[in-house]
């Protein structure tokens, strides 16, 4: 079942248009991974799933999005409870410069979701579904800014799933880790899987490979083809999916 | 025409770069010069005018009596109470400017407010006496002049700088920061309140010290304005009595001091208690700017 469905999607800039005529449905309880060279608008689009570009002045958007069959553009959705559905992590670990438990706090905290379970247990809970928690369970109250990168992209990863969302938008979420780290995010994916719709964006096929169940492959503001990330990778029907997975562009 | 030879060249540039250092290090030196003499005509004062008498409560030159209690918690009340009507006010502005207004609104705002850090003191010492006073009187206090007359005065005066600095501040907080406070589900407001101001802390930190240094030393709208009369500020209505500060009592009483006398090393001490408490002030400023670029800046 669908979790997400996209239909006909295009994306401006001012006059330069992004993102041209994309359509994808996105699955539950799935990993979909949206590959491509720099600069092809797989960031713009995973950005068009929790309305984040409505934070830039000038752009535009046509067509529907459409979150459980309900379009998040309608004038009357609520762009603070979608973005609560559907969470998000960037490129960049962007920890608060706050304690490690005031970071994972934030969430329930501004939303008012520690009602029946206490703040304790939900930062528990989130620490350890980033598989954070043995590391830092005694430091809770020490700067998040001095873990390292990695520390600080699975306390982001924390961080969002505190509030516990029904999909999470990872924008190159490994691209400022070392391989050490990376692996542990991928891991990370894996277990998350069962309770969480994930859409990754990232740079590199091997991740896609690695971690996704459906692959996507953008091409200049287009989506080139979409499906299973098995047969992508194996037996693309499209010519250009096959040189840039085989390296022969991008 | 031919170019200046190799030894003219070499007399210029030693000519240039002797004026430079000449005029760098003359800044210095006065700055030492001046604090040396304070120094010499203050010090004498703290051993002149018995410990007891320093401490004491009551302020008359005329009586050899050199209490300086009641100028300096003058001083404190009336600092500190301009602080916390101009600290609220300052950081409020300082959010609309920087987050919520129109860029084109935020273009005139910021030069005005900018602006207002450059009316003279004096001016706005006489708006405070024929508008701020009348009112604090019809407020029930028995004078228009007083303490509280003076801290509205000081918190209208600092709050340019406060808004200023306050505002670069938040300006310098990274979008990064903005877009996780957003993609958690933080409304606008909640992002601004519970993610940026904080993150901000200690540049707005540093702007509320900048105001109180200048708040602090400001002599000329705090005479005008506060009634000069040196009482202990000790009871509850101390703030809407006439109070007096120290700088004030030093304008007012030099001009008229003979020379060398007690009371004008007095004077000059009560200048080097200033002089301390504005350089301890500063000095927090500075180190929490210290403090934030060791920590690799706000990013």
């Amino acid at each position: 079942m669908s979790k997400i469905e996209v239909k006909n999607l295009n994306f401006f800039y001012g006059d330069f248009q992004a993102l041209t005529g994309i359509s994808l449905e996105i699955r539950d309880q799935h990993i979909t991974a949206l590959i491509g060279p720099s600069g092809c608008g797989k960031s713009t689009f995973l950005r068009c799933l929790n309305r984040m570009n409505d934070t830039i002045s000038g752009t535009r958007l046509e067509g529907k999005i459409l979150l459980d069959d309900q379009d998040i553009y309608d004038e009357d959705t609520d762009v603070v409870d979608l973005r609560r559905r559907v969470g998000m992590v960037f490129q960049r670990p962007n920890p608060f410069p706050k304690s490690i438990y005031d970071n994972v706090a934030f969430g329930p905290r501004i939303l008012g979701l520690h009602k029946e379970e206490s703040l304790d247990e939900v930062v528990e809970r989130s620490l350890r579904g980033a598989a954070l928690w043995n590391e830092v369970k005694d430091n809770l109250a020490q700067d998040a800014l001095g873990l390292s990168l990695g520390e600080q992209q699975r306390l982001c990863i924390a961080r969002t799933i505190a509030t516990e969302p029904e999909v999470i938008l990872m924008d190159e979420p490994c691209s400022a880790l070392d391989p050490i780290a990376t692996l542990e995010i991928e891991e990370l994916m894996q277990s998350l899987k069962s309770s969480y719709n994930i859409v990754i964006v990232t740079h590199s096929m091997q991740q896609a490979a690695r971690v996704s169940d459906w692959t996507g492959f953008f091409w200049l503001g287009e989506m080139v083809e979409f499906g299973a990330t098995e047969k992508i990778f194996t037996n693309p029907d499209k010519e250009k999916t096959e040189s840039y997975i085989t390296g022969r562009f991008g | 025409m031919n170019p200046p030879d190799k030894t003219q060249r070499n007399w210029s540039t030693f000519f240039i770069e002797a004026l430079i250092r000449l005029l760098g290090f003359s800044s210095i030196g006065f700055v030492l010069l001046i604090f040396l003499f304070l120094l010499q005509e203050g010090i004498p004062a703290f051993f002149q005018v018995p410990l007891g008498n320093l401490l004491s409560e009551l302020w008359y030159p005329t009586f050899d009596l050199y209490g300086i209690l009641p100028l300096l918690l003058g001083s404190l009340l009336i600092t500190l109470t301009a602080i916390l009507i101009a600290v609220p006010l300052s950081v409020g502005t300082a959010v609309l400017v920087r987050e919520a207004a129109p860029p084109w609104v935020r273009e005139v705002l910021k030069p005005m407010i900018e602006a207002l850090a450059g009316i003279p003191s004096v001016v706005l010492g006489f708006l405070g006496m024929t508008l701020v006073a009348p009112i604090v009187q019809k407020l029930g206090a028995p004078t228009g002049l007083t303490a509280f007359t003076g801290a509205l005065i000081l918190a209208y005066m600092s709050m340019p700088t406060i808004i200023s600095v306050a505002e670069d501040a938040l300006d310098t907080v990274p979008k990064s920061y903005r877009d996780a406070g957003l993609s958690m589900g933080a409304t606008k407001w909640q992002t601004i309140w519970r993610v940026v101001v904080p993150a901000a802390r200690s540049g707005i930190v540093t702007a509320v010290m900048l105001g109180l240094g200048r708040a602090i030393g400001e002599t000329m709208a705090v005479m005008m304005v506060t009634g000069n009369a040196a009482r202990m500020p000790l009871s509850l209505d101390s703030l809407f009595r006439p109070a007096r500060t120290m700088t004030a009592t030093i304008a007012a009483e030099m001009g008229e001091v003979a020379h060398g006398s007690i009371h004008y090393h007095m004077l000059f001490g009560i200048g080097l208690i200033l002089f301390t408490l504005t350089f301890i002030i500063n000095l927090i400023a500075a180190s929490t700017i210290f403090k934030k670029r060791k920590k690799g800046g706000l990013r």
